[in-house]
């Protein structure tokens, strides 16, 4: 099916099921510990052993010798694969690094052998046996060694009407560093796969990925096979924020091993190496220079940014959203990624938005300062309802003012304070801060099958729910189109044998997913019109309605076995215009005036989303996003040795997210604003805007608490502690 | 639900020299003699021997709470305890709460208030809910307790503090504040 | 994980024997913290001693009008007794901002002394440290390293590892004593302050305990009236050990005792020191910190030691 223009007015805007709200139908499973993650599938096959990684201990060079003769020998452990035994193996475009294979090291904690055994006892202490030799090279490890370096260097990403000029003339203008944290997903699931290759012919992968096309796509190329060979299982995923993506080492390693071995292979990653052999979001340094008129209009952005990567990596790129998001007649921005010898650099959660937006928005909040404005006002004044570097093209819908003003009302922000350090409780600094949202709506072609077996619908496809609420959505979309009730549909995941879904990722997966999955109703209804004969027959009530015809889906043909699959396709017409998701993040912190911690206590997002699928799975989605923001804010950063290269605090002890006492009162509010130009459904992504600026609101409290304005995350105490007010 | 253990813990000197011991225990009521590599952790044991998966391995350090369970009717991270120790003991696991189909009342709440996202995290946080209950009954202080004399009072902030060692990253934390007290309140 | 032999034993002395006597002989308890060292290989013990067993589970007065904390006793227990509640509120307060619930469950009172450092050096076993591989050099003091959270005071040119207790800050701020048995059976006592030992050239030697000598109990002396408090600082609100925490009795004539942990090898104290908490916080810090040598990255914590402790006193 062709989306190829604004859908008209259609069910779901008279819709029963979706846009309720619904408890997620997999919620019984997750709460009774019987939904099966990839290390678990005890029941798919058997006799399996377990694999457990050795990885390199350096960051660039090579592996001069391996000697794995104590591993081999050692109880239990039936197989043991050295990365200097075989060829390097293909590297997948998705992966920057090899995976595995050959003498060179890229990065710290690549991994470099596999030891199989019966046990994980077995295989972990035997991999420690491997003695292994290295050729160290010298590596690139400080960003910010390589941002004073190019300074004044690159071509810009975009560079519209005259920046110089504008800001000569301009009244009021900030020009600032910022500085963001790398960081790591952190998802609770490590990495894990169960493989069975033990033919050397079929592969039957068993993991836990967010992108099933991607990675069967991925293990064809890493090791040189056929498609058609290799399946793939992944229906549960304990969290992935773009860290599961793409194929990693587990299932490479179980892979080699099972080939080794002849049996199937299970491994998951150890959690002090998810960090440095996985991939993380790379910090940045970014320049960020506002102008603008004494009245408050801006007049030009110049945003400049570094991050770093492996060699042929994308890096983070911070300064896209800054194109589209406020007007200005003039912008330059320009995003450079070092290739440096740090693990690999690759999408975590609002890849990009996430990042810039947390530069973007604390600027913001230090012009309208400077104007004297309220930094709600101020946002509102330079809002823009047209690509501000090409008028022609339009935002399809646009409501950031709205979410201003909704979230400001909501949050009680007439009522802020409004002067910086001026508000006391006990000991703590009480400060209130906003900031602005932005994320794209991509959507990608997503397909679905569909199969009726007498009353009840399954619905099949490589979609993936990483939490997301995947499961949920799709069976309140299925159910809609075609006149079931939820508890009629039975939804089944990622499995590469079911048709390629757009996979979760970059917010796109909930907008594209259910349209492709309406796209296959449909099919299933044109199929049933033609074998019935039915002209634009109605499905409701669990029946097909049609002239004289009204009959339960139940009793269709006997009951026999109907089955229907098409695909979403996206139209190039979505490209004649902006797409994009929109929010306002309000923050109350407080400090503490002696010691400078920092505790969040209230927020607030107002979100401009498309239509909410499933109020109770979007909200938490965005609380998530929330929750993410305030690491990023106040804690997570993964600190890089320098001169070792690598990521010192490798586990979630040392790499601190929030914790429970680390989170209050949260609040959403979902504008539900349809977006015909998105999908059929009027659906946009939610799950990346939720972070989008939280970071900024939370730095902007800071900033109105203490008087103390910070720009480098994550925004811990050491960071403002001698700008606090004397104590003593 | 078996009565508890009827297991009795070994006095015994074992001999020393074997790497492996055998270990008796009860899980959610049913009995499990086992012999062990004396390596295995509980967790490593419910999951791979007994084949208890409910019970999560987030970190295998100690550092993300998924592998709560209750031994001898406290919470404990499985991953951080070898299960030859736990000779004799009364372990309930996930799989232990739900009887046929009916939900406990903390596993019912996580599902009203939408408690969990990826659902990973999710098992040790309803072991950590039903003893963070308890241990407030029992009178437990903790890090945001003001009096440490009086009986403790149920607020969001000792809850949330005792919850603390339960990551979730998926960030369901402030609906999960909201199952555990529906169900404090459902007791009180 | 190496593998291991393992015996319960049922008895102190016997335990304490029988590390004398089998090769790589280990004590476990809670194993919070030895568990997970043995599965990164930095502890290696061939055969685990069970000492979970051996009575010591009993918080129990003294002549001297104190309190004998036996070594098993966990540190949930210990926080929640009522007379430790009562009369040692930096104890209790001190243990409740330590790790988990779940965590505190396990640990014992014993094993909590022996934690060993989280120094991400000491932790990584690819990187020389001086404590896990004495002579390999320490990472922690290369150019390019971080040491946000490490030592700016005990610590040698060997080494900048902190220890991570809490519950140790408030012992020695209580002026509590450790008492051990020997494998001959004897036994001895020791003050907290004598059983830490500082890195100087041996950091691997980090307490007095000798071969096979077991912890018993931890003797807290009579209770000492006044204030107690124990701040901890850290980067997220729980669940993460400290940047700097502050351990404080503060007696009714206005005198008082502070100890410092997060910031060196062993809970700090100076009894020098005390003596200037009338004169406030900057003078009282001026005489504990006095000879700290911070890197770059954790001077912070020679400004945030005395902010904290200011904040400490200046909520009464």
């Amino acid at each position: 099916m062709d989306f190829n223009q604004p859908t008209e007015d259609n069910l779901f805007d008279r819709a029963r099921i979706i846009g309720k709200p619904h408890a997620r139908i997999d919620g019984i499973l997750k709460v009774t510990g019987r939904a099966p993650y990839a290390y678990e599938r005890h029941d798919v096959v058997a006799n399996q052993k377990v694999g457990y990684p050795l990885c390199a201990t350096i960051a660039n060079g090579r592996v001069t010798h391996m000697d794995a003769s104590a591993a081999r020998g050692a109880p239990g452990v039936v197989s043991v694969v050295t990365t200097l035994e075989i060829e390097p193996l293909g590297r997948a475009k998705s992966n920057d690094a090899r995976l595995f294979g050959g003498d060179v090291i890229e990065h710290y904690h690549q991994a470099i052998a596999v030891v199989v055994a019966d046990t994980l006892e077995q295989a972990r202490s035997a991999t420690a046996l491997i003695k292994v030799s290295y050729e160290e090279a010298p590596g690139v490890f400080d960003l910010e060694a390589a941002w004073e370096r190019l300074q004044g260097t690159g071509e810009p990403l975009a560079d519209v009407g005259d920046v110089d000029a504008a800001f000569a003339a301009a009244p009021v203008t900030v020009d600032e560093i910022y500085r963001t944290a790398s960081q790591s997903h952190a998802m609770m699931e490590p990495h894990a796969s169960i493989v069975d290759w033990s033919d050397g012919q079929q592969m039957t992968v068993w993991t836990s990925n967010q992108m099933i096309a991607w990675t069967h796509k991925a293990l064809a190329t890493t090791f040189n096979i056929e498609p058609d060979t290799i399946r793939l299982e992944s229906p549960y995923v304990g969290g992935g924020f773009g860290g599961k993506l793409w194929l990693r080492a587990d299932a490479v390693l179980a892979a080699l091993g099972s080939r080794a071995c002849g049996h199937p292979v299970k491994l998951a990653l150890p959690r002090p190496m998810v960090f440095n052999n996985t991939t993380h979001r790379s910090g940045t340094i970014q320049r960020l220079r506002i102008a603008a008129n004494a009245q408050g209009k801006i007049t030009a952005f110049d945003h400049s940014a570094v991050s770093h990567t492996l060699p042929g990596g994308s890096g983070e790129n911070p300064v896209n959203q800054t194109r589209t998001f406020y007007a200005a007649e003039s912008r330059r921005v320009s995003h450079q990624a070092i290739d440096m010898n740090l693990p690999e650099s690759a999408d975590m959660r609002a890849p990009g938005e996430a990042s810039g937006l947390a530069a973007l928005e604390i600027a913001m909040d230090e012009m309208a300062e400077k104007l004297g404005m309220d930094p709600v006002e101020f946002r509102i004044l330079n809002d823009t309802q047209v690509d501000p570097e090409d008028a022609s093209k339009p935002f399809s819908e646009r409501h950031f003012v709205e979410c201003l003003r909704q979230g400001a009302d909501a949050f009680g922000w007439e009522a802020r304070n409004r002067t910086p350090g001026a508000m006391r409780e006990g000991q703590w600094l009480i400060g209130h801060g906003m900031a602005g949202a932005y994320r794209g709506a991509l959507t990608l072609n997503s397909g679905a099958r569909v199969r009726l077996q007498g009353g009840r619908l399954i619905v099949e496809t490589d979609m993936t729910d990483i939490g997301t609420g995947s499961y949920t959505i799709i069976a309140q979309t299925a159910a809609e189109t075609m006149g079931l009730e939820l508890a009629d549909v039975e939804v089944r995941l990622g499995n590469s044998d079911y048709p390629v879904s757009s996979g979760s990722g970059g917010q796109f997966g909930a907008a594209s997913a259910t349209a492709g999955v309406y796209a296959a109703c449909l099919a299933l209804q044109a199929l049933i019109a033609k074998r019935l004969n039915l002209d634009t027959p109605r499905f409701e009530n669990r029946r097909v309605v049609a002239d004289a015809t009204d009959l339960a889906l139940a009793d269709i043909l006997d009951g026999e076995e109907l089955v229907a699959e098409d695909t979403m396709h996206f139209g190039d017409f979505q490209d004649s215009m902006q797409m994009g998701t929109f929010a306002a993040h309000f923050v109350e912190v407080a400090v503490h005036a002696h010691t400078g911690e920092t505790r969040v206590r209230r927020m607030l997002a107002a979100c401009d989303a498309g239509r909410i699928l499933n109020p109770i799975t979007a909200r938490s989605q965005v609380l998530g996003g929330m929750t993410m923001g305030v690491g990023a804010a106040l804690m997570e950063g993964l600190t890089a040795d320098l001169e070792r290269g690598f990521f010192v605090n490798h586990d979630l002890a040392s790499y601190e997210v929030a914790v429970h006492a680390d989170i209050p009162q949260q609040e959403i509010i979902f504008l539900d604003t349809a977006d015909a130009a998105s999908t059929p459904l009027k659906a946009k992504g939610v799950g990346e805007l939720g972070i989008c600026g939280v970071p900024a609101a939370v730095a902007n409290a800071i900033y109105n608490a203490t008087g103390v304005r910070l720009r480098e995350y994550p925004m811990t105490l050491d960071r403002m502690i001698d700008q606090l007010p004397e104590v003593s | 639900m078996n009565p508890p253990s009827s297991v009795q813990r070994r006095d015994d000197t074992l001999r020393s020299g074997a790497e492996s011991s055998s270990v008796s225990f009860v899980v959610n009521g049913a009995r499990h003699d086992v012999e062990l590599d004396n390596r295995t952790t509980l967790l490593d044991a419910l999951r791979e021997r007994l084949k208890l998966t409910g019970t999560k391995k987030g970190c295998d350090h100690g550092q993300c709470g998924a592998c709560t369970v209750s031994v001898n009717g406290e919470r404990i991270n499985a991953c951080l305890t070898l299960a030859v120790m736990h000779d004799g003991d009364d372990i309930l696991t996930i799989e232990g709460r739900a009887a046929a189909d009916q939900l406990d009342p903390m596993q019912q709440a996580f599902i009203d208030h939408d408690a969990f996202q990826c659902g990973y995290c999710t098992p040790g946080q309803i072991c950590s809910a039903s003893a963070v209950l308890e241990e407030m009954q029992a009178g437990f202080p903790s890090h945001v307790t003001n009096d440490l004399t009086a009986p403790i009072e149920i607020t969001d902030a000792e809850i949330r503090e005792r919850m603390s060692g339960n990551l979730c990253r998926c960030g369901a934390y402030s609906n999960i504040l909201k199952a555990i007290t529906q169900v404090a309140k459902e007791r009180a | 994980m190496r593998a291991f032999s393992y015996e319960r034993v049922s008895d102190p002395a016997q335990a304490a024997a029988r590390a004398a006597e089998v090769p790589g002989a280990k004590f476990i308890a809670g194993g919070t913290n030895l568990l997970d060292l043995m599965k990164h290989e930095i502890e290696i013990p061939q055969h685990l001693i069970d000492v979970t067993g051996t009575g010591l589970n009993d918080i129990t007065p003294t002549s001297g009008g104190g309190l004998r904390v036996g070594a098993m006793v966990r540190n949930s227990g210990l926080a929640a007794d009522p007379r430790i509640r009562r009369d040692y509120g930096v104890l209790s307060r001190a243990l409740v901002s330590g790790a988990s619930g779940q965590l505190r469950n396990k640990a014992t009172t014993g094993g909590n002394l022996l934690q060993r450092t989280r120094c991400p050096y000491f932790y990584d076993t690819a990187m020389p440290c001086n404590k896990r591989a004495p002579g390999a050099g320490c990472a922690a003091l290369g150019d390019g390293a971080t040491s946000r959270q490490l030592g700016i005071i005990g610590t040698s040119d060997r080494c900048i590892a902190t220890h991570p207790s809490d519950m140790a800050v408030a012992l020695r701020v209580l002026d509590a004593d450790i008492e051990t048995v020997m494998p001959s059976g004897k036994t001895r006592r020791l003050t907290l302050d004598e059983f830490y030992r500082l890195p100087g050239d041996t950091p691997e030697v980090e307490n007095a305990l000798e071969p096979g000598e077991m912890i018993t109990a931890v003797v807290l002396p009579a209770p000492v009236e006044g204030r107690h408090a124990y701040y901890k600082v850290r980067d997220r609100a729980s669940y993460a050990f400290a940047l700097v925490s502050v351990a404080l009795i503060k007696t009714p004539d206005g005198s008082g005792r502070v100890a410092l942990g997060g910031v060196a090898p062993k809970p700090w104290r100076r009894e020098e020191a005390d003596a200037a908490l009338p004169k406030g916080a900057t003078a009282l810090m001026e005489r504990l910190l006095n000879g700290a040598r911070p890197t770059q990255e954790n001077a912070f914590k020679l400004t945030l030691a005395e902010r904290t402790l200011a904040a400490l006193l200046a909520q009464e």
